[in-house]
């Protein structure tokens, strides 16, 4: 395939802001405002400068500066992910946080890489697509670090279920995940589903990926060696995404051209499974020596990033390139977040085999220049420099603030104000208890969503939803795998900020180990409201300290992820919402547990301690309480009972599992009866006793760091003994009954599992279906 | 029986994959004389009776609300086509 520019150079209209113009106009009045920098941050620009920016450098600045590329209100508490590793937790990390994507070991010369990324606001805007690039951004970063994806997952939180607004938004969103993910032949193994009305003008819609590849495949964002060229392939650059930043419509910012930019971009999923194939076969036939995503910030963020990562200077035409929509402007050519785009650098004796696999694949591309040793990022129109800056500033060296921040008032009252409410007593009120909980927005039945989802395609998915974790086969001969959870509960980071992060992580690890799986690494997405109130900046400083020692406490680093912030609408922020995704390492995935019982007369052992915890529980939530202080967590039992269920796994002792989290002992005997449709007899009065608590809040507490296991009746006397050596509490609560089809609550009722099938199922179809 | 058609295009500044791949596929049949494909589609509403000014509106409404998304495309026309 030829390419030709023919689209680009020549007609503009629009008179160009070079820099010796800008030179020698200083006076001109520039729209820094309007395109989000503050007044502080404007004059640094000038000053790194030493002149008045033109409006290509003022472009680039002000999207590299934003929030969201510079992470300039989050930046001074995330470098604890840094400091709080210990050289032990780099053990199996090969690249850690900075790149575009975080990389681990897992062994037999594998590698793996994985993050969660937000597309919060592009997804209320317009759900489907906001959905659909959320996908598309993450699985790009994923292939930039020379890796193939093999898997993604959605953690996503709507408004309140019955909101006018909701099914919109529900409907949009899970249409555009399995639209993009299922086009692209992705399996979609996991991710979470939550509704409550905090999120109903601010959604969440985060993305997570996993990606697979040998050591030495490994790429990095860097562009170095002089002279080496410059390319721009993929999809063609359009308008999309630089809505807000219409004003740069008018370059001169003096013509009356209509500013008519879109703030959402269309993804196109058949473009980027071309574009995966074509990346890998770059990496192997080895023609790229620097290889970046273009993402937020497009062109911006590429330049810069491979620049300052690599040499440091680099020299672009950018006329060359190939556009859809030939009015833009530099400055929104820059800014434009168009998809399915990639940016490479390749030797000069490379260029021929590049072009030739360009060619194989009909992806185009467009030559747009070369690294240069001068330190300077250079940018050209037509042969004049609009752009010379140091591409540091642009990329790294963005303003850094230290929020001020302080704990609410009302914190103390909110945590001094404990769920009070009557309990249910008796066994018919218990058992109406226990439906409702199953029956309700956030403990029902996902398949509505999940079955939407492609999570079998390509053959390697050895656990989805509704298990503990996402499970995927990466080596086909050893059975080597990975598992994967995400999780996060807003409510309890509300009441307590630290230790919400650390519960988050804590259920995430367990979720992990209950699959069998050896936790390995951490990705987060931190979901926050406005850094400028120093309330929420005070959530978000503990719920970084939190989740930073929680990882050095279980020792697993964090390899990466992403700060979402400004998610609040007219004031009120959303619960401080960190999530937080968990890798772990199979040696062999045809060992992995599943989360649902299934042989006959195997026993069932509840693992752990109860504790009178409700507060912050689903059952609280159902009652419209929230107060109180969330479950304690000691991480030291919590990392016990991990390697309890990974040896238990590995040695054969369990042939099903599941973590007790949201909805406590009620929800995970509900599930794991539903998950095959095979009841059991259960005895708790045993339990009950032991633990100093009656049968509801044993049932409806949700107290951490235990798991539910079913035990063959030959494996028992060691089951009990590991547990026993290793001073963990374990308590046989019941026997698997293939006969009964129910639940049954021996000396208390009977739960038939058509029951509570109905009311499980029920739920998400009523609305939605 | 009228009927009330209406044409929705993607915004002209905004990502169009299907015209895209048409745009593609047009030269492996040799036909070359084309340098971009835009793909939209027309929904034919029909009514029983006169076209009132009323109906009409009820058709501009339903075109900019559950026929169009209006983030990402246009609503070109809502007209009538008389009865054959």
């Amino acid at each position: 395939m030829t390419v030709s520019a023919d689209s680009t150079a020549g007609a503009k209209k629009f008179r160009i802001d070079t820099v010796e113009h800008a030179a020698a106009t200083p006076e001109t009045d520039l729209p820094w405002a309007e395109l989000g920098l503050k007044e502080d941050e404007f004059n640094r620009v000038v000053e790194i400068l030493g002149r008045r920016p033109t409006a290509a450098e003022l472009a680039m600045y002000s999207v590299m500066w934003s929030e969201h590329c510079s992470y300039k209100s989050s930046k001074v508490h995330l470098s604890q992910f840094g400091e709080k590793v210990t050289e032990k937790m780099k053990e199996h990390l090969l690249v850690g946080i900075g790149e575009n994507a975080g990389v681990v070991d897992i062994g037999e010369g594998w590698a793996v890489t994985f993050k969660v990324e937000s597309h919060n606001h592009p997804s209320f805007v317009e759900p489907y697509q906001g959905a659909a690039t959320g996908v598309g951004g993450i699985v790009r970063d994923i292939i930039s670090m020379g890796a193939r994806p093999v898997a993604v997952m959605d953690p996503l939180r709507f408004g309140a279920i019955d909101h006018p607004d909701t099914a919109r938004l529900v409907h949009g969103i899970v249409s555009g995940i399995g639209g993009y993910g299922n086009s692209l032949g992705l399996p979609n193994i996991g991710g979470e589903l939550v509704f409550d009305s905090v999120y109903q003008g601010n959604p969440l819609v985060n993305a997570l990926a996993v990606g697979v590849m040998r050591h030495e495949d490994i790429r990095l964002a860097n562009a170095s060696g002089a002279g080496n060229k410059v390319v721009l392939f993929g999809a063609r650059t359009g308008g999309d995404g630089i809505g807000g930043a219409s004003v740069l419509a008018s370059e001169s910012f003096d013509a009356d051209k209509p500013s008519k930019r879109p703030a959402v971009q269309v993804g196109d999923p058949f473009a980027e499974k071309v574009l995966i194939e074509c990346c890998l076969e770059l990496f192997k036939s080895s023609v790229v020596e620097g290889i970046q995503d273009l993402g937020a910030a497009g062109i911006s963020c590429a330049t810069s990033e491979l620049a300052s990562n690599g040499d440091g200077g680099m020299h672009v035409e950018l006329t060359k390139v190939l556009l859809r929509d030939p009015t833009l402007t530099p400055g929104e050519i820059l800014m434009s977040e168009s998809q399915e785009r990639m940016m490479a650098v390749v030797t000069p004796e490379n260029v021929e085999a590049f072009e030739a696999i360009m060619d194989k694949w009909n992806v185009e591309y467009s030559w747009l220049g070369e690294v240069t040793g001068t330190g300077r990022l250079i940018i050209d129109w037509d042969g004049e420099t609009i752009v010379d800056v140091d591409p540091k500033t642009v990329a790294h060296e963005g303003p850094v603030y230290h929020r001020p921040f302080h704990r609410p008032e009302w914190q103390d009252q909110l945590q001094s104000d404990s769920f009070a409410a009557e309990r249910p007593f008796g066994a018919e009120a218990i058992k109406k208890s226990i439906l409702e909980l199953m029956a309700s927005p956030n403990m029902c039945d996902k398949s509505w969503v999940t079955n939407q989802f492609d999570r079998y395609v390509q053959g390697n998915t050895a656990l989805a939803m509704p298990d503990d974790a996402g499970v995927i086969r990466v080596d086909e001969a050893s059975g080597l795998g990975v598992a994967i959870s995400t999780d996060a509960n807003g409510r309890y980071t509300y009441l307590n900020p630290y230790e919400g992060a650390r519960l988050a992580l804590a259920e995430s690890y367990r979720n992990v180990a209950t699959s069998g799986a050896t936790p390995l690494a951490v990705t987060d997405c931190l979901n926050f409201g406005s850094p400028e109130d120093p309330e929420v900046m005070w959530q978000f400083a503990e719920a970084v300290r939190g989740l930073a020692d929680g990882c050095q406490e279980l020792g697993i680093p964090v390899t990466g992820g992403n700060v979402s912030l400004y998610n609040q609408t007219g004031g009120v922020a959303i619960h401080p919402t960190p999530v937080v995704g968990v890798l772990g390492v199979f040696d062999d995935v045809a060992r992995r547990t599943p989360s649902g019982w299934r042989e006959d007369g195997q026993a069932i052992y509840l693992m752990g301690v109860t504790r009178d915890e409700l507060d912050g529980s689903e059952f609280a939530n159902l009652h419209g309480h929230l107060g109180g202080q969330p479950p304690a967590l000691d991480l030291k039992t919590e990392k016990l009972l991990g390697e309890l269920l990974v040896n238990a796994s590995r040695d054969g002792m369990i042939d099903a599992a599941h973590d007790l989290s949201e909805g406590g002992l009620a929800a995970a005997l509900s599930e794991m009866a539903l998950r095959f449709g095979v009841g059991a007899r259960i005895g708790l009065d045993e339990v009950c006793e032991r633990d100093g608590v009656d049968l509801f809040t044993l049932l409806f507490s949700e107290s951490q760091s235990r798991a539910l296991v079913s035990v063959a009746r030959s494996e028992e006397v060691r089951f009990k003994d590991m547990c026993g050596a290793r001073g963990y509490a374990h308590m046989r609560i019941g026997v698997v009954d293939t006969e009964i089809e129910a639940l049954d609550f021996q000396g208390h009722f009977s739960l038939p599992l058509s029951e509570l099938k109905d009311a499980y199922e029920g739920t998400l179809p009523k609305h939605f279906g | 029986m009228p009927r009330i058609v209406v044409d929705v295009m993607p915004k002209p500044e905004i990502l169009d994959p299907q015209g895209k791949a048409i745009a593609g596929a047009l030269p492996r049949l040799g036909l070359t004389g084309f340098t971009g494909v835009r793909q939209g589609k027309r929904f034919e509403l029909t009514v029983d009776g006169d076209v009132t000014e009323e109906v009409l509106e009820q058709a501009r409404t339903a075109a900019a609300t559950l026929l169009s998304n209006p983030v990402i495309e246009d609503v070109t026309r809502v007209e009538v086509i008389p009865e054959a």
